[in-house]
């Protein structure tokens, strides 16, 4: 990166500098015209948030009188609030969980290694290629029988042990990626094995397992297979309520698009924070 | 010496057991309960509709799975679906990987919105694409065909899988560049800048350095993108479906119907057999790329 600008900087003649700018100039517009296409639908999703119902099916305009109409009647009339506190219950309670559960393994994995180490971690990944549809009848039917159907703890059951094997793998990457002089170093000075972990290695390893948590949120926050298909109304996450939008009943597209700005804003968001160490996540290591 | 580093790694092998236990049981659980009530399933006659008719089936089943064929239509769905949302994430997730590595103006903002459709739960995207990109009088695509002349089109029902597939593809072209960008910044600058200097011309450049460089970030994009694309549900549960008829049905909208709708348990058990077959064929090739990848 520092040899491109440095070049675009110190052009050898007048004449290259032209043209270096004037391809700089090209790729300017050639960016940002494929960003903004790529962006559009959720701009223009957040802008017919701010329509009236009627201008929402209007001719497409830029220009209208912005309302919170759609958002105050998203909010009074289909209990918005009950919808979104099921997706941050669900979101955090499952990585909460997974953390928990992961924390030791990791840390197992990556300072006592054994010769399993490697076999268990791919075992771990291979859980996660299961396809949900393929235990959707079993699950379905445990869950009736034991009362878990349209519950929190239902969901948050399905997230954990969802999102456990990529939460085991990042925060491995990240505690492999500590120097192991430091843990050394507090075990010198006498520390135990709990002292080491809490006062070394998760304040250490804190903004890994931070990126590790919200990877988690995201996934869980968006997950609609199974939400869709173990919740009704009372544990309804946010993705089942925007599918309720789907039925023709329901095509109010402003209220449709205020709903969906307030159900993807925090994420985006989070999203846009995290993007880089997601990666790790996602490709469990494999692309750095 | 040797005494206490072999009770040492004892002590530790024990320590890692039970450090582990907890994640591996439960995984274990996750995976083995389930999928083995799915397998007994799928050889049982179980519908929650007749719960007279009950008892060992044997492979009928999936006989029956086999010869219908609404079967053979998701499964083609299916297909073409993870095919065309691959050709169009991956093709075009590289071209704009090399063209977000480019220096311009505002490059972080422009990369951040291009990603953005990742991070939009898939029942919203499905239905902002339905409703204010796609529908055929209102939405945004039937106005700007309207504006040039020509003939606004009624995507879901004269092109359903088109439109799935229009929507699963931009919501994975941003997983595709994500992971291709971050791919391209351990591209050598250097072996590039060599390559200029030997007459290299952009188009040789991408072909001999850059895409041999992607190779190994393409496949685990294709094999990650596979198991998710192959059961594909939200996008098709509220838009389409899975119609119009069969069209936009694929394996893992017909197992819900079978299981949810039409509670046939064993048929859609076998389905699930099926399905779990068919991602385990792209599984271990995913999973032997990552164990290269440990050795490194």
């Amino acid at each position: 990166m520092t040899t491109l600008s440095s070049k675009t900087t110190a052009p050898r003649s007048v004449s290259g500098w032209r043209s270096a700018q004037s391809k700089r100039i090209l790729l300017t517009l050639l960016g940002w015209s494929v960003a903004l296409v790529i962006f559009f639908p959720i701009f223009w999703m957040i802008l017919t948030g701010f329509k009236t119902e009627t201008a929402a099916i209007a001719d497409p305009t830029l220009i209208f009188s912005p309302t919170l109409e759609s958002y105050q009647a998203v909010h009074a009339r289909s209990g918005y609030t009950r919808f979104a506190l099921n997706s941050v219950a669900v979101a955090f309670g499952s990585t909460f969980f997974a953390l928990l559960i992961a924390i030791p393994s990791a840390y197992a994995m990556a300072f006592l290694p054994t010769k399993r180490t490697k076999g268990t971690l791919l075992w771990m990944l291979s859980t996660k290629m299961l396809p949900s549809v393929g235990v959707l009848v079993p699950i379905y039917l445990i869950f009736r029988d034991v009362g878990l159907l349209d519950t929190r703890t239902g969901l948050i059951i399905i997230y954990t042990l969802m999102n456990l094997p990529i939460v085991v793998w990042m925060l491995y990457t990240f505690f492999k990626d500590m120097p192991k002089d430091i843990l050394e170093a507090g075990r010198m000075d006498g520390a135990s094995t709990l002292q080491e972990v809490f006062f070394l290695l998760l304040p250490l390893t804190l903004p890994g397992i931070a990126s590790t948590g919200l990877l988690s949120i995201i996934l869980s926050w968006n997950e609609a297979f199974w939400s869709l298909n173990l919740t009704t109304s009372k544990a309804a996450p946010l993705t089942a309520y925007i599918a309720s939008f789907s039925s023709p009943e329901g095509l109010f597209w402003a209220k449709l698009s205020a709903a969906s700005t307030m159900a993807i804003a925090p994420i985006l968001i989070l999203g846009w924070m995290t993007q880089k160490q997601m990666v790790r996540g996602l490709t469990f290591g494999a692309v750095k | 010496m040797t005494k206490t580093r072999a009770s040492g790694r004892t002590v530790g092998g024990l320590r890692t057991l039970s450090l582990q236990a907890p994640a591996v049981t439960l995984l274990l659980l996750w995976m083995i309960v389930p999928l083995g009530m799915t397998l007994w399933f799928s050889f049982q006659y179980y519908n929650l509709l007749m719960p007279g008719m009950t008892g060992f089936a044997g492979l009928e089943n999936y006989e029956y799975l086999l010869s219908d064929p609404a079967l053979w239509a998701a499964m083609g769905n299916t297909l073409l679906l993870v095919g065309w949302v691959l050709a169009i994430t991956v093709v075009g997730g590289t071209l704009l990987a090399v063209l977000f590595q480019q220096e311009f103006a505002g490059r972080g903002i422009a990369r951040v919105l291009a990603i953005s459709p990742f991070f939009v739960m898939p029942t919203v995207s499905a239905l902002v694409w339905k409703n204010m990109m796609m529908h055929p009088s209102n939405g945004v695509l039937a106005w700007l065909a309207e504006s040039i002349g020509l003939p606004a089109v009624d995507w879901f029902s004269s092109l359903p899988l088109t439109s799935i597939v229009i929507i699963v593809a931009w919501q994975w072209l941003p997983f595709a560049l994500l992971i291709l960008l971050t791919a391209m910044q351990s591209l050598d600058e250097d072996q590039v800048e060599a390559a200029r200097m030997d007459g290299a011309g952009p188009i040789a450049i991408f072909f001999f350095i850059t895409l041999p460089h992607l190779k190994r970030a393409i496949s685990v994009v294709i094999m990650i993108e596979m198991i998710f694309l192959l059961t594909i549900f939200a996008e098709i549960f509220v838009t389409t479906s899975g119609g119009p008829g069969l069209a936009t049905t694929n394996l893992a909208y017909l197992i819900y119907i079978r299981a949810l709708l039409d509670f046939d348990v064993g048929t859609a058990s076998a389905g699930g057999v099926i399905a779990i077959i068919l991602a385990n064929i792209v599984a271990i090739f995913l999973v032997r790329m990552v164990a290269k990848n440990l050795e490194d």
